[in-house]
């Protein structure tokens, strides 16, 4: 599914990865890098291109995207994309993923982080609890999850399809260090991921309070706009608003 | 099987720190344990939790660890076919299932831990390398190789003692049939515990005149066309011999081979499209036609077939 709220949300992607992490995008593979893992894989384009702003390829070759033969994939495929840590779109799969990333670093004596970034939706598999439950059990400290708490999914708003409440105790009762920010405050967010760095002997869980189609009148908070792209006129609307 | 499989854990444990282990509270069963024992820091028990365990196995692997997960054979692929597939498969990571309790010799807990689809099911996902041992000597052999080569792989071993077929000097070769006996009437190709039980039914089918020959297919993906093509030329008929449903695993995968490159009249011995029930390993295998007796009724079959 093409995600057109996605790059409403693209700078802060982009500010996580030149602010936030260690990485060389020269070296992908570095094995001392942080990693960035995206679980729900449809905010693909928002990864991509986060990662061509930092020279993991062109940005042209962003306007390859879903097309036949393209490095950037409807979802991510980390066998083709330098700098894309794991294939996702199956949701519920990246924290585990991440737990593997982070007890390999301890293995190591590694001092690299590992960051996963989980739609709010996406925890309704039961895949994510039992990571939540695994992460805490084995106390990967240098692993931080994100949720992108924009309260909606494909069938609706949350609380109807599905409700996550109380979401922050959930983690919390899973044991947990648990950090909410308003997910559009760049301030916060950077405050967010020095705190988890400084967590000991559990996983930290940023909470990111987001509005979906955030700045653009008629995406905002419009679950009509989550797997739909705008026509034409909606694009020129769109980019006007954002300018 | 098993206790050969936890004692070459703890032996590649010694000989490579990058192996870890992962089991999904089944250690004491699978042998695990044994690695758990000697290496507690580089053994994770996922809790009953196949998913997320096959999720951290490939995080493992991504990061340059050598991860074998462990659990029952109906629990993966059956439990966790997605993350495999996802989290595994498609990006060809370095992860090795080795699962144990495969087939319906599992016995007296039933249909719920009998695994008879299993192996159709990995066999389906691109990259796999899917090995059934035959005996203690071949599983040693086969989880090394399974250490040493870069790649995704499914390593099914059974819960009973299986007989031994092969010698201490025996050397599995990864991707290669193995000759057990030569023949010329008919070919029985076998694989995991049915290996002893087709070496049992050549013996008998000698005093009635049949002299089989019997291959051993180890290595069920990649498979040996090779060896399976010359059989059938060689002997003009085929009969496999296997623990698991007759779709989808070694019947299935040799009749593509030989309908594409030797067509020959074949038989099946397998599970039938049923499942099974609690009962004693062997009574199992008896009710459900994994005998050397069914293996000697099939070679009667196809060697009708082949005279016609």
């Amino acid at each position: 599914m093409v995600t057109p709220v996605a790059p409403c949300q693209q700078w802060r992607l982009t500010v996580v990865y030149c602010r936030l992490l260690r990485h060389k995008p020269s070296d992908p593979q570095w094995s001392d890098r942080d990693r960035f893992v995206l679980s729900k894989g449809h905010a693909a384009p928002l990864l991509y291109a986060a990662l061509a702003e930092c020279g993991y390829f062109p940005v042209d070759e962003l306007l390859t995207l879903r097309q036949m033969d393209s490095r950037l994939q409807g979802h991510t495929d980390r066998a083709v994309t330098p700098g894309v840590e794991m294939s996702a779109g199956a949701l519920g799969q990246g924290l585990s993923f991440t737990i593997g990333i982070t007890l390999a670093g301890r293995l190591n004596s590694q001092d690299y982080r590992a960051y996963v970034l989980l739609g709010d939706g996406e925890c309704d598999e039961g895949q994510i609890w039992e990571g939540a439950m695994a992460a805490a059990h084995f106390k990967v400290d240098n692993l931080t999850a994100i949720v992108d708490n924009n309260r909606q999914q494909i069938d609706g708003w949350n609380r109807d399809v599905m409700n996550l409440d109380p979401f922050n105790s959930k983690w919390l009762a899973f044991g947990w260090h648990v950090i909410e920010v308003d997910g559009h405050d760049f301030t916060q967010l950077i405050d967010a991921f020095n705190q988890a760095k400084m967590v000991k002997g559990q996983p930290t869980v940023i909470i990111a309070h987001t509005i979906k189609g955030k700045g653009v009148s008629f995406m905002e908070n419009n679950p009509y706009f989550h797997g739909k792209a705008p026509n034409a006129e909606e694009v020129e609307i769109a980019l006007k608003e954002l300018e | 099987m098993r206790q050969s499989y936890g004692k070459t854990l703890v032996e590649l444990g010694n000989e490579n720190p990058d192996i870890v282990v992962l089991d999904a509270d089944l250690s004491r069963s699978t042998m695990t344990q044994l690695f758990a024992g000697e290496f507690p820091n580089r053994f994770f028990d996922c809790g009953i939790a196949e998913q997320n365990m096959v999720g951290i196995a490939a995080g493992l692997a991504a990061s340059g660890k050598i991860p074998f997960a462990s659990t029952f054979a109906v629990f993966a692929p059956g439990r966790c076919f997605d993350q495999i597939r996802m989290s595994i498969a498609q990006p060809k990571l370095n992860v090795k299932l080795v699962t144990t309790h495969g087939g319906i010799s599992v016995g007296e807990d039933g249909t719920s831990h009998h695994s008879i689809e299993d192996l159709s099911l990995i066999c389906s996902l691109p990259g796999f390398t899917v090995i059934v041992p035959a005996d203690a000597i071949e599983t040693a052999q086969a989880v090394r190789v399974a250490a040493t080569s870069y790649g995704p792989f499914y390593v099914r071993l059974c819960r009973p003692k299986v007989p031994l077929v092969y010698d201490q000097d025996y050397r599995f070769n990864l991707g290669k049939a193995v000759t057990m006996r030569q023949g010329k009437d008919v070919t029985i190709i076998a694989m995991g515990l049915m290996v002893s039980a087709a070496l049992e039914a050549a013996d008998d089918l000698m005093r009635e005149d049949i002299d089989c020959h019997i291959l051993n297919i180890s290595t069920l993906k990649p498979i040996d066309k090779v060896a399976i093509i010359s059989a059938a030329a060689e002997t003009g008929a085929i009969v496999t011999a296997e623990e698991h449903l007759e779709h989808g695993g070694l019947g299935s995968i040799i009749a593509q081979v030989i309908a594409r490159h030797y067509p020959v009249p074949i038989e099946f011995v397998a599970i039938k499209d049923t499942y099974a029930q609690s009962g004693e390993s062997a009574e199992l295998l008896q009710r459900y036609g994994l005998t050397a007796k069914d293996i000697k009724q099939a070679v009667r079959s196809v060697i009708k077939r082949k005279g016609g």
